[in-house]
């Protein structure tokens, strides 16, 4: 009994433990960002301090916050959009004509590194005079959404009933109306779980955009980036630029949590 | 009536051309681009046309210390990370999985790490690391061990960022094995409990060999994505002090496009794509017979 009751008691200090570290830099994240430079550069170091909001109105005042906030969204959702168009069919195909081959074809895009295109790809899109374009770095992206569009998309299809679509074949309906009208309508879940995780990586990339991307096309991380290298000690602007950045797609996380973890963990599970 | 028909019949060609042709043109070409340009000499600073050169371009990269180096740091960093972490990640999954209250918001605090932006991840470990007001060093303080530089330390640099790979992968290796643990049956440990097994035998002969292949795929899948690591780094050091932090891939996007010695750049990415693609190769490899 006694045993019972201290397991019991170290089960919940370890639970703690690794909430605690994983929590704590999003924490110290979120208190700087509300710290002046005296309580920052204050040592030892202040947990109990005034709070201000002086750097979220500087960043996002003298900053062009804002706009790369909308570049970010504009690039995300345009290659997430695109990349769902092409993805939904080349999944479905996949799914019901178990074409391994092709499905791992699209894998080795999201398994090789990103680097050994960009290099190309900076070569052409300055050929094309694209430098700085939004549809050169909506396509950059695409490559980063589609894999795992594709890649979520293909296991969804492959647990959704054959039935479905057969039954409307044989009222008369082709298969790509009964993909489109029928199947399509049912994959709610499943392209909710595409699309956040997709948008998110599109949203927290940082090498395209890095290279790609200049001043009118600037996204946020390059944005956060090179707000360190000018201003590199004012640590409460760059914790609230840091704070401003993740805070969509923490927020994407929790609206659609269940969808998040299965769409990471898919795939290293077998079944 | 026939135009219809035709689209059906070739259904399983015509709805995935597109992401076909999408990739190819976006990946396959560049990739045989970079191939090529491995074995000139291109400079683009210096306005000089393009050399061929054949393997001369790989004599010459491989005789560079510095490239040297990174290939051994990129090992270094990612065996170091992935070790930790499979340690790690599978020690939090035993432990998280029973039914308790607050596990559903475990979960989602396990997910953050994986979601936030590892740009201003690695700003934030910056401040940590900070040698004067950083809390790494106040921590030290309190223990009464003297002050590190962490980052800006050649000797420290890559342990440091060790541990914020650690930080933001860990809950990645426990997630999956947490969705492995879910899945295996129940019969081993009945038939285990009738026969008086204590729970430590249960541990060592039952679950962790069940749920062995689900970690050790986990463990590549990170293995390919630690060898890829590049935001952190960057962000971080920019490959710094001096060299001591240039991995493989910080190396070929300074190449690339600091130095813009196209030629150079291009066979470091060709051995990056390499080691990547045998990773990758394995992965494909432990799926299969895991899947039987």
């Amino acid at each position: 009994m006694k045993q019972s009751r201290f397991r019991h008691v170290a089960f919940y200090v370890m639970v703690l433990t690794v909430a605690l570290v994983v929590l704590f830099p999003f924490f110290w994240m979120l208190s700087s960002s509300f710290k002046t430079q005296v309580d920052i550069i204050a040592w030892p170091p202040r947990l109990v301090f005034k709070p201000t909001l002086h750097n979220y109105v500087k960043v996002f005042g003298e900053q062009d916050f804002l706009k790369y906030f909308m570049n970010s969204s504009i690039v995300g959702i345009s290659a997430v959009g695109a990349s769902l168009l092409l993805g939904l069919p080349a999944a479905y195909s996949i799914a019901r004509f178990r074409q391994k081959r092709l499905s791992v074809f699209i894998l080795v895009a999201r398994l090789m590194p990103g680097i050994s295109f960009l290099l190309p790809w900076y070569i052409i899109f300055s050929r094309l005079g694209l430098m700085d374009s939004y549809i050169a770095l909506i396509l950059s992206h695409m490559l980063i959404a589609l894999p795992v569009i594709v890649w979520i998309m293909s296991s969804y299809f492959d647990g959704v009933p054959t039935e479905l679509e057969e039954s409307a074949m044989v009222d008369g309906a082709t298969r790509q109306r009964a993909f489109f009208s029928i199947i399509l309508p049912l994959s709610g879940p499943g392209i909710v779980t595409a699309t956040t995780l997709s948008f998110i990586f599109s949203w927290n990339n940082f090498m395209f955009s890095q290279v790609l991307s200049m001043e009118r096309t600037k996204t946020l991380p390059i944005a956060v980036y090179n707000f360190v290298s000018y201003a590199e000690v004012d640590w409460g602007g760059v914790m609230a630029a840091a704070v401003a950045i993740m805070a969509p797609a923490i927020l994407l996380t929790m609206l659609f949590q269940k969808y998040v973890v299965k769409g990471l963990t898919m795939g290293a599970v077998k079944g | 009536m026939v135009r219809t028909g035709f689209v059906e019949k070739n259904l399983r060609i015509l709805f995935p051309l597109p992401a076909i042709a999408f990739v190819m043109v976006m990946m396959i070409f560049p990739i045989a681009y970079t191939a090529f340009l491995s074995f000139t000499n291109w400079n683009l600073t210096s306005g000089q046309p393009l050399n061929l050169v054949g393997l001369r371009s790989y004599a010459r990269v491989l005789r560079e210390p510095r490239v040297l180096d990174a290939i051994g740091r990129t090992f270094l960093f990612t065996g170091g990370a992935v070790f930790v972490e499979a340690i790690l990640g599978t020690t939090v999954a035993l432990v998280l999985h029973r039914e308790f209250f607050g596990k559903g918001l475990m979960k989602l605090l396990l997910l953050l790490p994986l979601v936030a932006t590892p740009v201003a991840i690695g700003i934030v470990w910056n401040l940590f690391y900070d040698p004067t007001i950083g809390l790494a060093n106040y921590a030290l303080s309190i223990l009464g061990i003297p002050k590190l530089a962490w980052v800006s330390d050649a000797r420290t640099v890559i342990a440091a960022l060790v541990v914020v790979d650690v930080w933001q992968w860990t809950p990645m290796i426990s997630l999956i094995v947490l969705a492995g643990l879910a899945g295996l049956s129940s019969e081993p440990y009945e038939a285990a409990r009738v026969d008086g097994a204590t729970e430590r035998q249960i541990l060592w002969n039952i679950t962790l060999p069940m749920v062995m292949p689900t970690i050790l795929t986990a463990m590549i899948l990170r293995t390919v994505d630690a060898l890829k690591t590049f935001d952190i780094i960057f962000a971080m050091t920019g490959g710094g002090p001096g060299y001591s932090s240039e991995t493989l891939n910080v190396l070929g996007f300074k190449y690339s496009f600091e130095y813009f010695k196209m030629g150079q750049a291009s066979v470091i990415l060709v051995f990056l794509f390499a080691i990547v693609l045998l990773c990758s190769i394995l992965i494909m490899k432990v799926r299969d017979r895991t899947q039987v």
